[in-house]
């Protein structure tokens, strides 16, 4: 990476925006009123934002802003960690796969077709059905889903890439093929890699959000962004809090990680630019 | 056209093998039992014209209408209502509904398959009269007769299973569409005895699995009736459409069972009794339910047919008083703050069931003190863990009754009941129940039946949490609709007012 | 060309039996049956009926059976719905299915490649920031908060389209839009990026200097290899447009396939959801295979010599 990349203020501001949400969400639920499962039975419930409950309370009386400080946990938990597993996974297996091609790549993508062909709602249902509920799982579950996509476009760009002339001069000028995999086309696959991993993490907390929906997501009290998104969406006619509030949260969030991702691009001048 | 919102797609439309909801409201349209039960929940002739029960008790003899008919015009006779009841029973059908009808005589032999089917007490003695022997007491059989599960079966159908919706009918309408997942669309059948009193010319029955999409399609215009509403809405509903929303008291008790095979609820009444005290109903029926449902502290639910509700006298204490008392035993029970009650709330996938153990994890912590975990299982995840007692603790349970009678709620607690998931064997308790089905004076079974709900209360086997309410939204221009508690509304009731 | 099609036609077969087999074994592992209910039967009762769909047999005895049956083409009886076959289920459903994907996939395709091609034509412009910002919210926003939202709109506050059910053109529209929205959106931005990419590439910025009009190094040279990864893109997402989204299905009420995977699975219904676990790894198979020619087509380079 480039010195002072974080300098521009491209790269700066949804670095300083994503920041201040990590750090809501961080220290949030030490400000809140109370705690993010306290409920008290004596307030009117599902009360609209006032001095005492910011964004107001849910259907249960709860203190949304707790809620969704603590709910921002376990979504930005969620996107970065099995963001990470599927750039792990993906651009090896992809780069691997278009790189040396042959019966590598066939067998290569042939498993991620195996894979594909499994339907993923499918799968993480069955998963959480045998091994019960637990966070660890729905980020294993995300993770080791959505290298898919990553491996098959990070093939597919290493395939052209192989027919450029630069990797011909190379090869000519005697580099193995590993070398020349390390060397140049794993750094030029960067772009793609960077758009690809900008598109997985709202991927992955959105895939949070819908095993929230089918009621597979994190156990209550607990709550994430899509739970609490989801449960928003339902009563948006009544309490349109409930939805703003998280919502606006999801989407900044998202916001923030794609623009990073482009600007990043931009100035760590990677290919294409 | 009346459209109706109707929940989950159907599995099944045959009379026999269907359960559900969904399904029973539709076969109450397709078919017509030897009772029937009117718009107010009352007790009516159907196809029968009349009965009578022999001096005993132990034979009912139904007279048929004159000139009935199937909905393809052959005739209706009472061998036909005689092959339903051989069909349900049969242990080839599978019936879920069987037991209903066990007390028939040689009910239970042929349920096993120890008898053959014709061994069962039910013949037709001519083309208009049934008799029905029982082998014991069954007071409320002419009631149960209106239940889907004891329609008539068509000669036609009696060979094999034809293909779903082709079966053939009785009722005021005849399945002419069904479209899976889309729609099941009903006209009414013109070989129907009483025809001429039907208005509605067609009904379709919408699967709404969402009850919030239901309620926008509802406020779309596209359905007359819903088949609920979410509980979440009920503040917004009550503002804008106030008038059309229809609640009414309905048969079915939702409770926390307590796994009495296990610690911490083995042998520990004092802290059964406690987390029951604990638990503040009318606030969750208010501010959880929005008022669609009644606090309960009983198992059967009020409305049932001569019984009294068996209220325990601490319902009516102030908050202070029933706190301190929760307190006072879960101590005596050897629990304190140095050593708090650790404990699992189990429950299945569901909005409501989620919210409610949301509310009692809060108040057993704020009253009591204790450290209470959720636990949210798939729905065939629970069945099988609520039902093998290895794993659960406290956890969400049901029931609803198949007819308006409290047997059916106090046998669930039964030791041997399949139902029994809290693991209660109290051989006091099942000598009452016992005592009560033999009994041939409806006033002895009555007291028998109150005694052993009010002594299983105190023993606290289950937490009663609230009784439900049917709630539908239900158009104006919807006329005839009448709320009774077992939440039928037959079509051939219901006019439409032109716009 | 052609043997490159019959090996990914031969290894189908392979995929398939692995996604059978895998399918198979988890939802036998889960616990619960499909007869288990709130009302629970009588033992005798469950027994009966475990033992008429062959239940009863150990889980690689039904394996077996299950295999028999698919090579004759019998996906088997459902489980849950009462005397109806799986292949009817889907014969059902699928058409259903199909049609309301078609009709998504069209819209995101083509929506999703004009906009992107826009936006890298016009790159950093107003024009690009705005339309980027509209595909972040169609990425950023949940189906279950789009669909109701589309309905609040276009059928209760406008009153122009249905809110729900399956009943003519009209009703198409709205979940087709709530199936296409997140589709669109990821494509444009790789259309967008992908595109740009290849502007800036050596080959563009010699004919650049050859002086070709940039109408035709757009159209002719460049956007050519920018649908690559569009392409990779498509093809499991066509198999998934096509087999239907559970929250479209449920929340517009229509009578397509994608609730079944949902469904069948909680509710138990293992021949359901392998006979639909099936019909959707062809679909990928297919959808691959027709991606891995039109790659050929697109990209010369790919073409094995």
């Amino acid at each position: 990476m480039k010195a002072g990349a974080f300098g521009q203020p491209a790269v700066a501001v949804p670095a300083m925006v994503l920041l201040l949400i990590v750090l809501l969400a961080a220290i949030g639920p030490w400000l809140a009123p109370q705690p993010f499962d306290a409920i008290d039975f004596d307030a009117d419930w599902a009360a609209a934002p006032s001095l005492a409950h910011p964004f107001g309370t849910d259907d249960l009386g709860r203190d949304l802003f707790a809620r969704v400080c603590v709910g921002g946990r376990l979504s930005l938990a969620v996107g970065l960690v099995s963001t990470l597993v599927s750039l792990a996974i993906g651009v090896l297996w992809g780069a691997v796969a278009g790189w040396f091609g042959g019966r590598i790549d066939a067998l290569l993508m042939r498993l991620v077709d195996v894979l594909y062909a499994l339907p993923f709602m499918f799968f993480v249902i069955l998963l959480m059905v045998l091994f019960g509920r637990h966070w660890l799982l729905i980020f294993v579950a995300i993770g080791a889903v959505s290298w898919l996509d990553m491996a098959r476009i990070v093939r597919g760009q290493t395939l052209a890439l192989r027919r450029q002339p630069f990797i011909d001069a190379a090869i000519v000028s005697g580099l193995g093929s590993t070398a020349i995999l390390v060397r140049h086309v794993l750094p030029n696959l960067g772009g793609v890699v960077i758009v690809c991993a900008t598109l997985t993490i709202p991927q992955a907390i959105l895939v949070e959000s819908f095993l929230s929906f089918l009621g597979l997501g994190i156990q209550e009290p607990a709550t994430s962004w899509g739970a609490l998104v989801n449960d928003g969406a339902r009563a948006i006619d009544a309490t349109p809090w409930g939805l703003i509030f998280p919502a606006g949260f999801l989407a900044t969030t998202l916001l923030a990680f794609n623009r990073l991702g482009d600007a990043l691009r931009a100035a760590l001048d990677v290919p294409g630019r | 056209m009346l459209r109706i919102g109707n929940g989950n797609e159907p599995e099944s439309l045959d009379p026999q093998k269907a359960t559900g909801v969904s399904a029973g409201n539709i076969l109450r349209d397709l078919y017509e039992g030897l009772t029937g039960i009117g718009p107010s929940g009352e007790l009516l002739p159907a196809a029968a014209e009349s009965w009578h029960w022999r001096a005993d008790g132990r034979e009912l003899r139904l007279q048929l209408r004159d000139g009935l008919r199937w909905s393809n015009g052959d005739v209706l006779s009472a061998e036909d209502f005689a092959a339903g009841l051989r069909r349900l029973l049969d242990p080839a059908t599978a019936s879920g509904y069987a037991s209903l009808f066990a007390a028939i005589a040689n009910g239970e032999a042929v349920i096993a398959g120890r008898r053959p089917v014709s061994a069962l007490g039910v013949q037709a003695d001519d083309a208009r009269t049934l008799r029905i022997r029982l082998d014991r007491p069954l007071p409320n059989l002419p009631a149960l007769l209106a239940h889907p599960a004891a329609a008539p079966i068509h000669p036609a159908d009696r060979a094999g299973d034809p293909a779903p919706g082709a079966r053939i009918g009785n009722g005021a309408y005849r399945l002419v569409e069904w479209r899976l997942q889309s729609h099941i669309r009903l006209q009414r059948n013109r070989h129907y005895w009483n025809d001429r009193q039907t208005s509605i010319g067609e009904v379709r029955y919408l699967p709404t699995e969402d009850l919030h999409s239901e309620l926008k399609r509802y406020r779309a215009d596209e359905l007359d009736v819903t088949t609920s509403v979410p509980a979440t809405q009920v503040p917004w509903i009550r503002r804008t459409l106030g008038a059309e929303l229809r609640v009414a008291p309905y048969l079915g008790s939702y409770f926390y069972g307590l796994n009495l095979t296990r610690p911490p609820f083995a042998g520990n009444r004092p802290l059964r009794q406690a987390l029951s005290l604990a638990i503040d109903r009318p606030l969750i029926a208010r501010k959880v339910l929005h008022d669609l449902a009644m606090p309960a502290w009983s198992l059967v639910p009020p409305g049932i047919h001569d019984y009294t509700p068996q209220v325990p006298g601490w319902a009516q204490w102030p908050r202070a008083q029933r706190e301190a008392e929760a307190r006072r035993l879960y101590a005596e029970a050897g629990y304190s703050a140095a050593k708090p009650l650790q404990v699992q709330i189990r429950y299945n996938t569901s909005d409501d069931h989620k919210r409610i153990a949301v509310v009692i994890a809060a108040m057993w912590k704020q009253v009591l003190g204790a450290e209470v975990t959720l636990v949210n299982e798939e729905w065939k995840v629970f069945l099988q863990h609520r039902r093998a007692r290895h794993e659960t603790e406290a956890f969400r349970n049901t029931w609803i009754a198949d007819s308006d009678d409290a047997f059916g709620f106090a046998e669930i607690l039964e030791s041997h009941h399949p139902r029994n998931d809290s693991g209660y064997a109290d051989a006091a308790y099942d000598a009452l129940l016992q005592a009560a089905a033999q009994a041939d004076d409806p006033a002895v079974r009555r007291s028998r039946l109150e005694v052993a709900e009010r002594q299983m209360l105190d023993d606290a086997p289950i937490l009663p949490i609230y009784f439900y309410a049917s709630k539908h939204l239900v158009k104006p221009r919807v006329e005839g609709w009448h709320d009774n508690s077992l939440d039928w509304h037959a079509s051939k009731d219901l006019q439409l007012r032109a716009p | 060309m052609l043997s490159r099609a019959a090996t990914r036609l031969l290894t189908a077969v392979p995929t398939l039996f692995v996604l059978v087999g895998l399918s198979f074994f988890l939802m036998h592992a889960a616990p619960g049956g499909p007869f288990d209910s709130e009302r629970s039967l009588a033992p005798e009762v469950e027994a009966r009926l475990n033992a008429q769909f062959h239940l009863d047999e150990p889980a690689w005895r039904q394996f077996g059976r299950y295999l028999g049956g698919l090579l004759h083409g019998d996906l088997g009886p459902s489980l849950q719905y009462e005397g109806r076959s799986v292949a009817g289920l889907i014969g059902d459903g699928a058409p259903v299915s199909a049609a309301l994907g078609a009709v998504a996939l069209l819209l995101a395709l083509t929506g999703g490649v004009a906009l992107g091609a826009i936006a890298a034509l016009r790159r950093d412009s107003a024009l690009d920031r705005g339309l980027m910002l509209l595909a972040l919210l169609g990425l950023s926003l949940p189906s279950y908060v789009v669909a109701p939202l589309l309905i609040l709109v276009f059928a209760l506050a406008l009153d122009w389209l249905p809110a729900g059910g399956w009943d003519g053109p009209a009703s198409v529209l709205l979940p087709a839009v709530a199936l296409a929205l997140p589709q669109l959106a990821a494509i444009a931005r790789l259309t967008r990026g992908a595109l740009g990419e290849v502007l800036a590439a050596p080959w563009i910025r010699a004919a650049r200097a050859k002086g070709l009009p940039e109408r035709l190094i757009v159209f002719r040279h460049a956007l050519r290899p920018a649908l690559l990864p569009v392409l990779s893109w498509l093809g499991p997402a066509a198999a998934g447009l096509m087999t239907g989204s559970v929250v479209v299905e449920q929340v517009f009420g229509i009578p397509g396939i994608g609730r079944y995977f949902v469904q069948g699975a909680l509710n138990r219904d293992y021949t359901l959801v392998l006979g639909v676990v099936l019909f959707y790894g062809a679909l990928v198979v297919t959808f691959n295979f027709l991606v891995d020619l039109a790659y050929g087509l697109l990209d010369p380079r790919t073409r094995p010599t």
